[in-house]
């Protein structure tokens, strides 16, 4: 699985729980366990798909890898070099090659910067532009992101969602990253718009040979930009394979299921096909099922899944899976 | 737009040239300018667009729930034979809820987190339904359960007095409404396919998980077997698994109750999924009509087609996504002539000047735009 010279980032055994605490002194009752042993790799130039339901762990996982939260357990490589336990100050290095997009471009720029401010900050931080270059270097990016000059002295609250999402990008890119972690970039914006932003993001990646972790509840936007998808369930991921195999053929259970749930717009195609219907929610990943953790919705469920953890085995060559059923 | 009724299925619902606008400090928002919308009975209607196209404020319109700044300044809503425009508030109070029902984008926000999910079931049925006939039923029921335990002449005689009254049934005591209504609310969240129906009644909805609170929205809504049920994005909060659950759902509770159903989303994979027909919209207007085959088939409206360009494919090989260049129109400043000439490709000079109407330009496919004349 790991060649690598290729490999950008190895995140291995990856575990965060949160504290639930209780009480004036704070006492420690439970934990939630957000991400429960996640292992992948990113190569060169790729694009990781992160696809799963509300509260399964996509964004914690992505929050981790940059060390914006800290992880509990586990290691992150990032380009030969373990930076999981690196102080503040050393972390700080790193951060110019590793940057994030969020979800909600309203929430992530700050309404009393002009745009020229919020794209110029990680350029002053890290004293890389000053003044007149800075000025130089700001309007590159904006216009590298299809905005342009007249935008640069405006407020946040004068741009529509997709515009904002696009300064949030030109942001991110400030510092010539080689790394970019995109939380849900579009799925605030509008589908006309969506498109727009999906085709700027691949276009930089080729320009810049950029690479992503896109993280997403979208299949269809998760296909389309990805070279990998891996899906994740309640904190761990339960299958991860090239795109064209994951659509061709998936293994787990769920996601069949998940794959077969997305509404496809078309109407013939949609009416056609043969529907799984999930029982029951997603269970509290306070306290997760024991064994395998899809198996009280599983219709394939045996008596094993109910004891067992199933780990991530490599089915075919290159798709893995977490589940007893092919093995 | 002239209609030739005898032609077409029965109309439910006929909205015809509604203007509803916003008198905000900035200027007059024209949410709704002049939309005409057909709804047939028992069939599903889906309502797509982009954000703040309207789609909302129609259905807000229907209900009559249009809060100020914001009026409906003209049109006619007609429901089975009544201008619910001109009905006076308390007869439209009798309509909401009861004929026409309506779910939410957002469970969480919408149902009363104070009171138990059957309290606000029962609400419903016993501000709309009389309950004269259940509750006598119920007591006969109790009764001659009772009577299988042990014989005894007098519950025998009692019996047979009740059902001597079904016809006529006296007025009941509080309670017993109360408790009639609950029963009613069990069985309705039994058709909605909630787990243990008899639990849930008396819980309350942070005990319940998001699909589940949907749920008993809907039960919620279906209590009273609307003739109309509104869904406003009811769906979009939810993961995917669920909101399969709930589209499904849907589906086969059309069958049961026998009611039309409005969907609107910005989800065109969810109308291709249960919709019979559909009305896009855009800025205010409703721009193509047709039935669902036919519009995903044979998109008319320039517009139509670049939204449906625009949704990554999940099946088929991938290519570059074609967008539609710019953002909406301002509905306060919006662009002289057709709505999309600014953001349009195929967009002529007659475009700025005139205001295309929704014409008909194939069998039940209606569309405006100057490409069909």
């Amino acid at each position: 699985m790991i060649n690598s010279d290729n490999v950008i980032l190895e995140v291995k055994d990856l575990r965060k729980l949160f504290p639930i605490k209780e009480g004036v002194l704070g006492k420690i009752k439970g934990y939630v366990y957000a991400v429960d042993g996640v292992s992948f790799n990113l190569k060169k130039g790729e694009t990781l798909g992160l696809v799963g339901e509300s509260g399964c762990g996509k964004t914690t996982v992505g929050r981790c890898v940059l060390r914006l939260i800290e992880p509990t357990e586990g290691e992150i490589i990032f380009n030969g070099v373990n930076i999981t336990n690196l102080s503040f100050s050393e972390m700080r290095k790193f951060r110019r090659e590793m940057q994030i997009v969020f979800q909600d471009p309203y929430a992530s720029l700050n309404p009393r910067w002009t745009i020229k401010n919020i794209i110029g900050e990680p350029l002053l931080i890290h004293g890389l532009a000053k003044k007149r270059e800075l000025h130089e270097k700001v309007l590159e990016l904006l216009l590298k992101v299809g905005l342009s000059e007249d935008h640069l002295n405006r407020f946040p609250h004068e741009f529509s969602g997709g515009q904002r999402q696009r300064i949030c990008i030109a942001k991110a890119l400030a510092l010539k990253p080689k790394f970019i972690v995109l939380d849900e970039p579009t799925s605030s914006l509008d589908v006309s718009v969506q498109a727009q932003i999906l085709n700027l993001l691949m276009d930089l990646q080729q320009e810049l040979k950029l690479t992503y972790l896109f993280i997403s509840h979208n299949l269809s936007v998760i296909k389309h930009v990805s070279n990998r998808i891996a899906v994740m369930y309640l904190g761990k991921i339960v299958e991860l394979a090239e795109k064209e195999d994951l659509f061709a053929n998936q293994i787990h259970p769920y996601t069949k299921a998940l794959f077969s749930a997305i509404p496809i717009p078309d109407p013939e195609l949609t009416r056609k096909r043969n529907k799984i219907i999930l029982k029951g929610d997603v269970p509290s990943p306070i306290n997760p099922p024991s064994g395998c953790r899809f198996h009280p919705r599983c219709e394939y469920a045996m008596d094993i899944c109910q004891k067992q953890e199933p780990k991530l085995i490599e089915v075919e060559k290159n798709h893995f899976a977490a589940c007893f059923l092919p093995a | 737009m002239e209609v030739n009724l005898s032609e077409l299925p029965e109309t439910l619902l006929k909205i015809r040239n509604l203007k509803t606008y916003f008198f905000t400090y900035a200027g007059v928002v024209k949410a709704l300018d002049g939309i005409n919308l057909d709804v047939y009975k028992g069939e599903t209607m889906g309502l797509v667009g982009e954000t703040g196209c309207g789609k909302s404020v129609t259905s807000l319109s229907i209900l009559r729930l249009i809060q100020p700044p914001g009026k409906i300044v003209e049109g006619e809503i007609w429901f089975k034979e009544k201008d619910l425009l001109k009905l006076t508030d308390e007869e439209m109070r009798k309509i909401r809820g009861k004929e026409i029902a309506m779910v939410f984008q957002d469970p969480a926000t919408y149902i009363n987190p104070v009171l138990t999910v059957g309290d606000q079931i029962a609400e419903v049925i016993m501000l709309h339904q009389d309950l004269k006939k259940d509750v006598l039923e119920m007591k006969i029921e109790e009764l001659t359960k009772r009577l299988e335990e042990k014989q005894n002449e007098k519950l025998k005689d009692k019996i047979e007095e009740l059902k001597k009254a079904l016809n006529n049934p006296p007025a009941p005591t509080k309670r017993e409404t109360k408790k009639a209504a609950y029963k009613k609310a069990v069985e309705v969240l039994r058709l909605v396919k909630m787990p243990y129906p008899e639990k849930v009644v008396t819980q309350y909805p942070h005990e319940l998980s998001g699909g589940m609170r949907q749920r008993a929205m809907i039960a919620m809504a279906l209590s009273c077997k609307p003739d109309l049920f509104i869904a406003d994005e009811a769906t979009t909060a939810l993961d995917v698994t669920i909101q399969a659950q709930i589209l499904n759902l849907l589906n086969e509770i059309k069958k049961e109750v026998e009611t039309s159903i409005l969907i609107i989303t910005h989800d065109l994979g969810i109308v291709a999924e249960i919709c019979d027909r559909v009305a896009v919209m855009y800025a205010g207007l409703i721009i193509e009509e047709a039935e669902t085959l036919s519009l995903f088939k044979n998109p008319l409206h320039p517009y139509t087609k670049g939204l449906l360009n625009a949704i990554p494919k999940l099946h088929g090989n991938p290519s570059r996504l074609k967008t539609i260049s710019g953002s909406v129109p301002n509905l306060i400043n919006l662009p002289s002539g057709c709505r999309f000439h600014p953001r349009c490709e195929y967009a002529m000079d007659i475009c700025q000047k005139q205001e295309p109407k929704l014409i008909e330009v194939e069998k039940n496919h209606k569309v405006s735009c100057h490409l069909y004349r």
